[in-house]
Formats: structure tokens, C-alpha cells, sequence
């Protein structure tokens, strides 16, 4: 039977204060904090994360498609899912796609996925959906907001740890939060005729079409998964279609990460599953242009694959404070920071092919003749000089510890002036890997220090982002 | 393999005013190193057959030798040669061989370098690693990978450590106040370095040389025909030039403290010049501060101290003016800025005037200066260049 074989989900380090939002601007905190990715990071980077969470302890060649989902997606005619893909080091005889434009994005992903699997066409899919839509400022959505990503991998021959039943989707066109091709911040329409006529009605004809075909009663559904703008017009859905407020009903993380787009319902659906127990039903619904709904059954397989992701508990519980307003407006890049030294390597695309093997998938080379393992690749072993005689090997999903390190303050942006240099020791083969640090308190960095890579956006030139990968204390 | 030693004489060497040099651009520079050292050497421009111009980050690099040839009206086979921070010893380096291979009698060695036209402090970030790996490197933040791992292998607390390193940047600084070429001639305490902002740490503002325009040059010739010209050359005696084999950053087992390029290229020109004790024969030694740790490990990695014990021999004050072993008596690239063709011209240019006794301000010159070093150190991978110069024959 084909449903989800492992999940994984991805939520960046830094927290806001919606108290600090509030504060810069003179009005009401909604309370709580949002994530916020950091300047280093956008939806493709996310999204790698969640994949390698997900795919931890799992075999990566049998993986032969991955579909990306965002509203956000760093490129409009470039696929993300290929250069994800890649960072994750999966084969390249598979099938990638990008969902896009709606807030349905994910749950689209998702259905497309089970699709695919239960038609054959794939055996194994990964959906991950990532999202980081900025708000006006000053609005409630700028307090409501967050970034994070979620991965699913959906299959058809292992054993599922949750199996999708059914689902039931309902289209609707209208203006009721958009962008347009050229907004940089989301639209929307009065707040009351959205929810009544958007939200509450589309999600109401899907979650009630859905159990009405499948003949569920709301008193067998022990989580219902509601994507929502608010609590408020979560609580008010759930209510409308039968179902207990303060049982029944998952956490939205409005209090402790915000409304993550079109990766929400899949972030909820994780958390869902890392309390979940076998036997359990859930009702997933995500809105969006139309609504999506599926029923979920848990399975006994559940308890299995148990705090071998992080998940969404752990990267919550994994966090740093932004320490002011200035520095999420900077890190979104609302306002411009004085770069650092001038750049003066340009990137080249045919260079940076060439180069994929060891900057996008992060492989080293390790000599067949001596063993001795070099990163980036060398095609002439520095341990023994055999020319051409190596297999590459993945360091990406390695720890190591810090060798030696500097903090400088010249390179920096003005939002973070300090970078620091770290020469890695990694614990396969010792390997030595330059790099800079991300996501730390530099004055917490020490030789000896264990960290682990995380894939980021270097800089953009020559009209083109530049991804590689960082290291950050491990989270 | 052939020694050079005694092969190739110097015979008039020029050295600008180094520092922000917004007066002169790289024609200016060039013309003015060229001219002091045509007049030194007491030759006419036209008697010059060959040169060897060294300069890094000259308007774009591909336009050969064009900022040496324009400026100086010259009608010889000019090369233009670039190796990182060694390019001024290149240009003396490959110039000494084409007078050694008997091509040439007169030629000329000039390394300029025009750093003040960019717009900013630095070297800027982005060399030699290519895009991703170098998106947010710079020299300071690659030479204090050197001084974490230094102090924590000696067990030197990082207040510890930097007072070592800091007494290095008091000694140079000491030094270039009296060098009236120098970019900075102000004495500095301790307490200053200290307490200066830090710039990669734990290197502070005085652990980094500074950012600087200069050029030198020298005019060489075959040692058997130098006192034609005049009473004092100056000899080669030793060149030494090796690379790292892999990038220090991602080589497998390296331990930050043994340098290949220094170990080797300092003992290519000992054992051409037939030092066996570098520490008790040389009388002057010119090396690449370019960070105040540098200067500590080139120490150690050229044989001037043994390893791990820089620090007893800088509290010792034995390579100050007055000590064993004088290192950078002019004050160094921490007083003159490291224009990076030029740099290691320059060094040489203090060698050669303190063995003719002719150093820049009496207070600095040193007795008896027979054997002399000048060095340079960049990367990455490291590349190191030495040149020895003896005062006599033999």
C-alpha cells in the first residue's frame, strides 16, 4: 500500500519577538515569535534541509523523484527541485518538479507524488514544500508569517508509516491573498469576507466532501490538520465541521514559528506524526485557491522511525532570538546592507557545472590506491599521486569538529559583519574542509567544537545566485 | 643542479615612499623606483637589455608588461611576471637567471603595485579558491587560522598569544619610525596593540600590515664585471622558491605550523649560500610580516628559532636592532604595506643598503652586514621566495 515512509521538516534557527516587531513599530504584539530565515537562506536551501532530515537513515538511491513546492521559489525560470535534488545527492535518473503559485502548492506536491507512486511511474517520492512570503511591513501578516520547510517521502512498496485513505479538492478563483508577477509583499482583501468566503467555505466543502464520501464520523479523527491564516479561523472551521477545539484540533505554531505558506500544512502534518501513535486517523486539509483534504491513517510502523529525524520538535526547540527588528528586515532583505570587501571571483555557469560534484553535492575524493580523503575533489591524490583513481564519496551528511577557526570582520555584510573561518575535521577519513560558519554566536566557536554542513546561498553575481555548502554548530 | 651564488651581482637598486600614494599611479611608481636605481647603479636607461616586471593587480591583469615599458620608454624584451605575494622576488628571481644564463649583462628587476585606486582598505575577498570555496575569504581571516592554531598548540591563552604576536608589531613599528620611506614611522606600545579593533581574530589592527602603493627595482649584472661599475655591489647568494603542495585550508593532516614552502625555500638558498646556521650567520634578515603571526612562523620555519619557542626569543628582544638576529629593521610590511609587487624588492633594497652602510637614517644601521635575507610569503596554497646576499665574493 502506498503512503508516507519518512518525513522530515526544517525551521531556521532565528526566532522574532513578535513583541519586537510590535515595538518597532509603535502598535499591538500578536504575541509569541515567528522563524525567520537567515540571510543565507531561502526556499531551495529550506527545502534541502527537510530533505536531508527526511532522508536521514534512509537509503538515498531509492529515491527516483522529488517534487519542490513553494510560493517563493529563489528562481522564475530555473527549476528548484533539480538543484535540491542535487544538494541532496540523489541520483539524476528521476523525475524533479516544481508546484507553484498557490498556497495549495504542497498538498499539490503531495497528491502528485501519491499519484505518480500508485500509477507507477515512480517508486519513491520525496515532496518537500518550503515557504518564506514576506509581508508588508507593519501588517499582522509580518507578524504572522514564518519560514520553515517540510519534506514527505512517499512510496509505494516500503512500509508506510502513515497510508492516505482518501482525499477530496475543491477548486476556487479568487482575490483573496495573491501576488502579482511583480509584488514583492502579499495582497489580500478585507480580512472578513476572505475567511467567511475563502477559508471557512472552501475548506468546510472539502474536509465535509471528503468525510461525507468516506462516511467518517468527526468523533473518529484524532488530529485534524488545518492549514489557517489564524487561530481564530482555524478554531472557527473546526468547530463548523464537528470537531472539538481543544482535542481534536493540531497546534497551528502560531505561538512558536508562524504561518509557513504553502509548507504549513505539511509542517503540521509532521508534527502530527511525531506524536502520533499507530491506528490513529487524521484529516489533513491545506487552503488555497480551493482546499485540499486527505484522510490519513497512522500505522503500527510510526514508532519505528522515531527521533531519527529532528522534525519539527527539534528544529523548534533549536533556536537563537534576532535581536532586533533592523536585523529580520536585513535578513529578508527589506533593507539593503553595505556588503563587505568587494567580490573578485565572478561565478561562471559552465565552471560551476563542472564543479557540481563537489560544490553542489559535496563530494570529496578518496584515493582508490591509498585511501587518503580530499575534499574538494582531487584528480591527483595529494597522499600517494595516483592521477585519476578515486571514487568520490559524500561528506555532506558528515559531523566534524573544528580544527583551527578565525572571526573576520572584514568580508561581512553590514547585518553580520563577523565571519567566521572554520578549517573542518570531518569524521569520515579526517578529511579537511574549509568554510564559514553560519547560524552561530562566533564568540561560542572553539577548537574542537563539533558542527555539521547545512547548504546555503552564497552571493549572487553574474546574474546568478551561488550555492554551496556552511557549517553551523550542530543544531 | 647549479648553485647561483656569486653569479649575479646587484648593482643599483630604487625604493619609492611607500603609502597612500594618491600623487602617483603605477607609471608614476614605476618611473620613480626605475630612475634611483639607474642612478645608483650610475647607467643610462638605454643601457638596460632586459627586465623583469612583477605587479599582481595592475589595471586587469593581460596586458603583460605594458606599465613597465610605456612609463620608462624602453625598447627590450620585458616580461611581466605574477606569483602571488613573492612577485616582487619573481621579478629579481628570473631577472638573476637571465643574467646568469650569460643572455644579458644589464638588466632590470621592477615589482610596482598600485593598491589606493580600488576604493577599499583591503586586498578584497575572492582570490585563488575559486567562487564558492573564496566567497568570503581575505587574508586576514586565512593568516589568523595560523595564530588559533599556534596559540592552542603551545597552550598560550589567546591573551597570551596575542601579547607574543604583539611584540613583533612594537619592534617593527619601532623600526619604520626611523625609515623615511616607510608608510607608518609611529611608534606603538604594547598596551595599543592590545587594545586595538579587531580585524580577524584574534589578529588586532597592529597584527596587520597595512594597505600601501610602492614600487622598487634593482639593476643586476654578472658578479665578474659588477666592480666595473661599482666599489660595493652586492651578491647573490642563495634563491629559494617552493609552494605548498595543496591548499593549507583542505590539506589532509596539515598542522598549520610547519610550512612547507618556508622549510623548503629557506633551505634551497641556505644550502646554495653555504649557511648551515641561519640564526648565528645571517646579520639582517627582510621577511613577509605580513600578519605579525607570519613573522612568528617564519621563525620557527626557517630555522631562526626552534619550534614552539618564538616566544623566548621575542621576549628576548633577539630580533630587535640590537639583538642577535635583526628582523626587519626598515619596519616591515606591518610599517611599509604590502604593495605586492613590490614587497619583495623592497626587503631587498634594505638588505642591499645596510650592507653598503647606507642605510636610511644612521640610527638604524647595523655593524658589519655580511650575509643578508629578504623573503616573501602568499598564497594560498603558500609560496614562499628567499633571497640571500653576501657582500663579498666567495
Amino acid at each position: 500500500m502506498s503512503g508516507i515512509i519518512s518525513y522530515g521538516a526544517y525551521i531556521p534557527l532565528w526566532r522574532l519577538s513578535r513583541d519586537v516587531i510590535a515595538a518597532g513599530w509603535g502598535r499591538a504584539s500578536l504575541g509569541g515569535e515567528r522563524s525567520v530565515a537567515n540571510n543565507d537562506e531561502d526556499t531551495v536551501t529550506m527545502a534541502v534541509e527537510a530533505v536531508l532530515d527526511c532522508l536521514n537513515n534512509v537509503d538515498r538511491g531509492i529515491v527516483d523523484g522529488l517534487y519542490f513546492a513553494s510560493t517563493t521559489a529563489p528562481f522564475r525560470e530555473k527549476q528548484c527541485a533539480a538543484l535540491v535534488a542535487a544538494a541532496a545527492d540523489l541520483r539524476t535518473d528521476i523525475i524533479t518538479m516544481d508546484f507553484s503559485n498557490s498556497l495549495r502548492a504542497g498538498t499539490a506536491a503531495l497528491r502528485a507524488a501519491l499519484d505518480a507512486v500508485n500509477s507507477g511511474s515512480a517508486e519513491n517520492v520525496v515532496v518537500v514544500a518550503a515557504d518564506s512570503r514576506l509581508a508588508y511591513p507593519r501588517s499582522d501578516y509580518e507578524q504572522n508569517f514564518g519560514d520553515g520547510a517540510a519534506a514527505l517521502l512517499v512510496s509505494r512498496n516500503h512500509t508506510p508509516v502513515a497510508t492516505v485513505e482518501a482525499s477530496y479538492s475543491v477548486s476556487n478563483d479568487m482575490y483573496d491573498v495573491w501576488r502579482l508577477d511583480k509584488d514583492i509583499f502579499v495582497q489580500s482583501w478585507e480580512d472578513r469576507f476572505i475567511i467567511e468566503h475563502g477559508y471557512l467555505e472552501n475548506m468546510s466543502k472539502a474536509i465535509s466532501g471528503l468525510m461525507k464520501r468516506q462516511d467518517l464520523k468527526a468523533e473518529s479523527v484524532n488530529k485534524a490538520i488545518f492549514y489557517a491564516p489564524n487561530v481564530r479561523a482555524q478554531q472557527t472551521l473546526a468547530r463548523q465541521v464537528g470537531l472539538d477545539v481543544k482535542t481534536q484540533l493540531q497546534d497551528l505554531l502560531m505561538g512558536s514559528l508562524g504561518v509557513c505558506g504553502s509548507a504549513h500544512a505539511l509542517i503540521m502534518l509532521v508534527a502530527a506524526l511525531e506524536e502520533a501513535k499507530g491506528g490513529e486517523t487524521f484529516l489533513l486539509a491545506s487552503y488555497g485557491d480551493g482546499s485540499d483534504a486527505f484522510l490519513i491513517k497512522v500505522t503500527e510502523a510510526v514508532g519505528k522511525i522515531k527521533g531519527k529525524q529532528r522534525g519539527v520538535k527539534g528544529f523548534l526547540n533549536s533556536k537563537r532570538s534576532l535581536p532586533s527588528y533592523e536585523r529580520y528586515l536585513s535578513y529578508r532583505g527589506l533593507v539593503e546592507p553595505q556588503p563587505g570587501e568587494p567580490f573578485r571571483l565572478f561565478p561562471s555557469s559552465s565552471a560551476s557545472w563542472r564543479e557540481r560534484n563537489w560544490a553542489i553535492r559535496f563530494h570529496g575524493s578518496r584515493c582508490k590506491n591509498c585511501g587518503l580523503i580530499t575534499f574538494p575533489i582531487q584528480r591527483v591524490c595529494y597522499g600517494c599521486r595516483s592521477k585519476d583513481n578515486y571514487e568520490e564519496v559524500r561528506l555532506s551528511d558528515k559531523r566534524g569538529t573544528v580544527y583551527t577557526f578565525s572571526l573576520d570582520t572584514l568580508a561581512g555584510r553590514s547585518d553580520d559583519p563577523m565571519v567566521p573561518h572554520i578549517v573542518i575535521e570531518s569524521e569520515l577519513g579526517k578529511t579537511r574542509i574549509y568554510s564559514i560558519m553560519t547560524d552561530c554566536d562566533p564568540s561560542e566557536i572553539k577548537i574542537g567544537m563539533s558542527v555539521e554542513m547545512t547548504f546555503r546561498r552564497m552571493y549572487e553575481g553574474a546574474g546568478m545566485y551561488n550555492y554551496f555548502w556552511k557549517c553551523r554548530p550542530v543544531r | 643542479m647549479e648553485s647561483i651564488k656569486d653569479k649575479v651581482a646587484i648593482i643599483g637598486m630604487g625604493c619609492t615612499k611607500f603609502g597612500e600614494r594618491w600623487d602617483a599611479g603605477l607609471d608614476d611608481l614605476a618611473i620613480e623606483a626605475a630612475y634611483e636605481a639607474f642612478e645608483d647603479a650610475g647607467i643610462d636607461p638605454a643601457d638596460i637589455q632586459a627586465g623583469w616586471f612583477g605587479t599582481v593587480t595592475a589595471p586587469t591583469t593581460g596586458i603583460g608588461a605594458t606599465h613597465a615599458i610605456n612609463p620608462l620608454k624602453l625598447r627590450i624584451p620585458m616580461t611581466r611576471v605574477e606569483n602571488w605575494c613573492i612577485t616582487g622576488h619573481e621579478a629579481l628571481r628570473n631577472a638573476c637567471f637571465g643574467v646568469a644564463s650569460g643572455m644579458y649583462d644589464i638588466v632590470l628587476a621592477l615589482g610596482v603595485e598600485k593598491l589606493k585606486d580600488t576604493g577599499f582598505p583591503g586586498l578584497g575577498t575572492g582570490r585563488g579558491m575559486g567562487p564558492v570555496l573564496e566567497a568570503r575569504r581575505t587574508s586576514p581571516g586565512s593568516f589568523a587560522l595560523i595564530a588559533t592554531r599556534y596559540f592552542y598548540t603551545y597552550d598560550l591563552s589567546p591573551e597570551e598569544g596575542k601579547r607574543v604576536i604583539g611584540k613583533i608589531a612594537v619592534k617593527n613599528h619601532y623600526n619604520g619610525s626611523m625609515c623615511p620611506k616607510a608608510h607608518f614611522r609611529n611608534k606603538i606600545t604594547l598596551e595599543q596593540v592590545l587594545n586595538a579593533p579587531i580585524i580577524a581574530w584574534p589578529l588586532g589592527l597592529f597584527d596587520c600590515c597595512g594597505n600601501s602603493d610602492g614600487a622598487a627595482a634593482a639593476v643586476l649584472v654578472p658578479a665578474k664585471i659588477a666592480k666595473d661599475f661599482r666599489k660595493d655591489p652586492v651578491y647573490i647568494k642563495g634563491l629559494g622558491q617552493s609552494f605548498d603542495p595543496l591548499l593549507p585550508h583542505t590539506r589532509p593532516g596539515f598542522d598549520w605550523l610547519t610550512w612547507d614552502a618556508l622549510v623548503d625555500s629557506s633551505h634551497q638558498a641556505y644550502e646554495q649560500a653555504g649557511i648551515k646556521n641561519p640564526r648565528e650567520e645571517l646579520d639582517i634578515a627582510e621577511v613577509h610580516d605580513c600578519f605579525t603571526i607570519t613573522e612568528l612562523i617564519i621563525y620557527e620555519n626557517f630555522g631562526f628559532c626552534p619550534r614552539g619557542k618564538a616566544k623566548e626569543d621575542i621576549d628576548a628582544g633577539f630580533f630587535e636592532l640590537t639583538g642577535g638576529l635583526p628582523v626587519n629593521a626598515d619596519g616591515g610590511l606591518k610599517c611599509f604595506g604590502h604593495p605586492v609587487g613590490a614587497s619583495g624588492l623592497r626587503m631587498t633594497y634594505e638588505v642591499y643598503k645596510q650592507m653598503q652602510g647606507k642605510a636610511q637614517s644612521p640610527e638604524r644601521q647595523l655593524k658589519d652586514v655580511r650575509f643578508g635575507l629578504s623573503h616573501t610569503f602568499g598564497g594560498p596554497p603558500q609560496v614562499s621566495a628567499v633571497a640571500i646576499l653576501g657582500r663579498e665574493l666567495g
